[in-house]
């Protein structure tokens, strides 16, 4: 989630074509308010204890007569302060992707990950208040004695198993339909192909996002609804596979009669069109509701949502790191060792998972520590050995990044361009330049830069700039979630004055920054030529070698002549 | 064959706009602060959703037909409908630049929105006294959430109004001012309508 | 002060209203309002009819604050308001209706009602 958010700050505001975020000051503190309640989590492990309930923290269980210390509360604090940080980033990227897209940027010119980040920054500003709701009345019934989720006094702990999951199933599509976004850009780059079927894939975007609010019953069928209400959840479980089959056939179709090229982003790519298939067919299997009732809390459920998870989420983040990698930093990350880690993840999380469908019919449920049926015995040998395999892949992965910053010279790039690109991200130099785009684009295209590209327009330096608006970097963002995360400790802790204290700093902070004036300044023209006309000779001196060397990289790449910049 | 689909750009044109364009950043704070309200609405539907099915679970105490006073709750009310259009009023003087009738039909909202949240608090006493308060059952606890946390957002519009005219006495009725009052108005109306929704579901629902 | 004027009326995509405005919504309000405290308040009516009234009442009056205090309309200024308000009807009623039955099922198969 975090990583997404992260890929979303750097490509979305570059792919419309806008400078920055709309509201700069909130996208600094919802990141910081992020930073804060990860930090406020992982304190628990070394002051007091960490919660021992599980992902989603169960009443009663998560109640005060069943978890008197601290764990729950540091989970509540730091979820509650990150839950807040992650709505406005929603807020903040809704507005940017609304308004400030590039003129000509209709939307449906819009690339297609920011068409996937807008419907799940939807998701975010309508789930997360749920979210927000739900941990708050338990925390009121852990400091107040409320009765919301208890066992007595009328309470009804199936209230929050319902509103967790109101929130929890949205959750799940914000972290894979950015993914899905990313693996339309890559298939089409690495295609050289228009994205098949945009529209079609757009609309399925939209309607898994609807769809996504009406299934959140499928986590907890076996909990005693009835026939009706069960049905319901079930087939509209089932329904949400259409749109994402419409995606896979988008992505196989991008590539049929393409010049498909394989870098390493379009092999993360091809593993996850083979795995997310198999996770999505298991989804279909755990979504009727007869079925669901054997296959609950078994393997087969963790296999399940590891596969799409690791296979869909997960592949989707590593294609997008490695895609957009280079844009952020300069220079590419190592390609050989990025294939072997994706074979290695790809192997390695087949053997662990698979085996665990196969367990999850033998009857072996979840959270087991200890089991004495030696019919498990073989397959779980394999499962362990898959997940070593991972942890090699990891390893490799780690060692990928530190072997790329060490010779990234020999990965430097140039251009701005490093894949032969459709989007307008790759127009503008790596790293961009603090203000993206010296001159805004004029959109006339859905994949703008191959437009250009085509046409000759593309690594043409303009003849003038003018000056351009920015805003100054402020502190307030940090310094009021850094006591956003004191509030919180001191909550965890009881500690009153602390909490009342750290409140009226935040309060201050937020109060000194609305009186400051002059938040914004203009960059001069001096200043943006120098920095572009350093970019133009970079590109003109990447573009004479490459066509002296001949063997180089662009010119095998930038294939046909008519994409060739004069 | 995509390729050729693409018609060329007329001659002149070269990837970027002419003319730089100034952006109407006020209009991105509005609908950024619409969008943030819609997300408030999610936050009162989930308390809505809790009430609705926490709302018979007494546990055998005292139930809302026993305290609820309708003629106490129909001035609440009234209370809040009458700032609602007296911000609008505050509105209507802010766009014609008149300061003085801003701030005179600001003070009766902020007057007006004081008297009601003066009566909730004195309700959520007098509850509580009578032995119904937000930990005696679920169905208490979730009344107290609700009605509670619209009386927190009142109190927060308050605060922000008391801001706004520190604001306004600082700089004028500037263009940026004018935006952050309009985010205000938003606000408050959002408030009533939330109290409607209140009143008819809690109250009135309650003692049927 | 004259063309601070000119910035403030133009900006932002926000309507503006009328003191005529303002006083139509103040009489809808009241009288949506009135209508069902006073039909709950007077009492002896059919318990549907009373329930019906009062949502009936509830809605009209959302929409009045809708359209005569915060100027809701169809111009394409308020294009993504409008849309944005629609989709959050229905989410909200998915929220909340969903929940009523889903809890309404549990209390029922699980014998937690009362």
């Amino acid at each position: 989630m975090p990583l997404i958010v992260g890929l979303m700050n750097l490509v979305v505001p570059l792919q419309i074509g806008a400078r920055d975020v709309a509201f700069p000051f909130l996208n600094s503190l919802s990141f910081w308010l992020f930073v804060v309640g990860a930090m406020l989590v992982n304190a628990s492990l070394f002051v007091g204890e960490f919660a021992a309930t599980g992902w989603l923290a169960y009443p009663p269980l998560s109640g005060l007569e069943y978890s008197p210390w601290v764990g729950v509360d540091y989970w509540l604090w730091a979820l509650q302060i990150s839950g807040i940080g992650t709505l406005l980033s929603g807020v903040n990227f809704f507005v940017t992707i609304i308004r400030m897209r590039a003129p000509g940027m209709t939307l449906m010119k819009m690339p297609v990950f920011t068409w996937t980040s807008l419907c799940a920054n939807v998701l975010i500003i309508l789930a997360f208040p749920i979210l927000t709701v739900t941990i708050t009345l338990l925390t009121l019934d852990r400091y107040l004695g409320t009765a919301f989720f208890t066992n007595d006094l009328g309470g009804n702990q199936m209230m929050y198993v319902n509103l967790i999951w109101a929130w929890g199933h949205p959750e799940v599509y914000i972290l894979i339909l950015p993914a899905f976004g990313i693996f339309s850009e890559v298939t089409a780059t690495f295609s050289r192909k228009r994205l098949f079927g945009y529209t079609s894939l757009v609309y399925a975007t939209a309607c898994i996002m609807f769809l996504s609010f009406i299934v959140w019953l499928h986590h907890f069928f076996t909990m005693g609804a009835g026939a009706s209400v069960n049905a319901f959840f079930g087939i509209a479980t089932m329904i949400i596979s259409i749109p994402t089959g419409v995606k896979i056939f988008n992505w196989l179709f991008t590539m049929y009669k393409g010049r498909v090229r394989f870098d390493s982003p379009m092999w993360w790519t091809a593993a996850f069109l083979i795995t997310f298939t198999i996770g999505g067919m298991t989804g279909v299997m755990l979504a009727i509701p007869a079925a669901n009732f054997v296959l609950h809390n078994s393997l087969f459920l963790v296999a399940h949502f590891h596969n799409v998870i690791i296979g869909g989420a997960l592949f989707g983040y590593f294609a997008g790191l490695t895609y957009w990698f280079p844009k952020a930093t300069g220079f590419k990350l190592d390609e050989t060792l990025g294939k072997w880690a994706c074979a290695l993840w790809t192997v390695g999380f087949f053997l662990a998972f698979m085996p665990l469908y196969v367990l999850g019919f033998m009857g072996m449920t979840r959270r087991l520590n200890y089991y004495d049926n030696p019919v498990w015995n073989d397959w779980l040998l394999v499962s362990g050995f898959g997940a070593l395999v991972v942890l090699l892949a990891i390893c490799v992965q780690f060692y990928q990044i530190f072997a790329s910053i060490r010779d990234r010279n020999k990965n430097l790039d140039l251009t701005g361009d490093p894949w032969d690109a459709r989007t307008l991200e790759w127009s503008t130099s790596s790293p961009p330049p603090f203000y993206n785009f010296a001159r805004t684009p004029d959109v006339r295209d859905r994949d703008q830069f191959d437009y250009l590209k085509r046409h000759g327009l593309a690594f043409k330096q303009p003849e003038q700039y003018s000056r351009i608006h920015m805003p100054k970097n402020t502190w307030a963002g940090i310094v009021i979630a850094v006591f956003s995360g004191v509030m919180g400790f001191g909550f965890v802790w009881h500690i009153w004055w602390m909490v009342i204290a750290s409140t009226l700093a935040m309060l201050v902070a937020l109060l000194v920054y609305n009186f400051q004036k002059s938040k914004d300044y203009y960059v001069e023209v001096e200043e943006i030529e120098a920095i572009e006309d350093a970019h133009f000779a970079r590109v003109e001196a990447a573009m004479t070698s490459s066509k002296n060397e001949r063997s180089e990289y662009s010119v095998r790449r930038r294939g046909t002549p008519l994409s060739m910049p004069a | 064959m995509n390729q050729m689909s693409i018609p060329s750009p007329e001659p002149g044109y070269t990837g970027y706009v002419d003319k730089e364009h100034h952006h109407d950043m006020a209009g991105d704070t509005l609908l950024g602060f619409w969008i943030y309200i819609m997300s408030d609405c999610i936050l009162f539907a989930t308390l809505f959703a809790t009430y609705a099915v926490l709302s018979t679970s007494f546990a055998g105490g005292l139930t809302p037909t026993d305290l609820f006073d309708l003629e106490f709750v129909a001035v609440e009310t009234a209370l809040l409908l009458f700032s609602s259009f007296t911000f609008g009023m505050a509105m209507l003087g802010a766009q014609q630049q008149r300061m003085a009738q801003l701030l005179l039909w600001l003070g009766i909202t902020f007057a007006l929105g004081g008297g009601f949240l003066a009566m909730e608090l004195y309700e959520f006493y007098h509850f509580s006294h009578e032995g119904a308060g937000p930990t005696t059952s679920a169905y208490w606890s979730a009344f107290y959430a609700l009605v509670g946390t619209h009386g927190l957002h009142v109190f927060a519009g308050m605060c922000w109004m008391i801001v706004l005219v520190v604001h306004m006495l600082k700089d004028g009725i500037s263009s940026t001012n004018f935006t952050r009052l309009s985010c205000l108005s938003l606000f408050w109306h959002f408030l009533d309508i939330i109290w409607i929704c209140v009143f008819s579901m809690v109250y009135l629902m309650g003692v049927m | 002060m004259a063309t601070q004027n000119q910035t403030v009326t133009t900006h932002g995509g926000a309507a503006h209203g009328s003191a005529r405005e303002y006083l139509w919504g103040l009489f809808w309000s009241v009288l949506l309002t009135v209508v069902p405290f006073a039909m709950v308040m007077v009492g002896g009516f059919d318990t549907g009819l009373t329930l019906a009234v009062i949502l009936l009442c509830a809605v009209a009056q959302v929409f009045v604050q809708l359209v005569f205090f915060l100027h809701m309309n169809n111009s394409s200024e308020q294009t993504w308001n409008t849309v944005s308000a629609v989709f959050i009807v229905l989410i909200v009623a998915i929220v909340v209706l969903g929940s009523i039955w889903i809890m309404n099922h549990l209390n029922h198969n699980m014998l937690m009602g009362h």
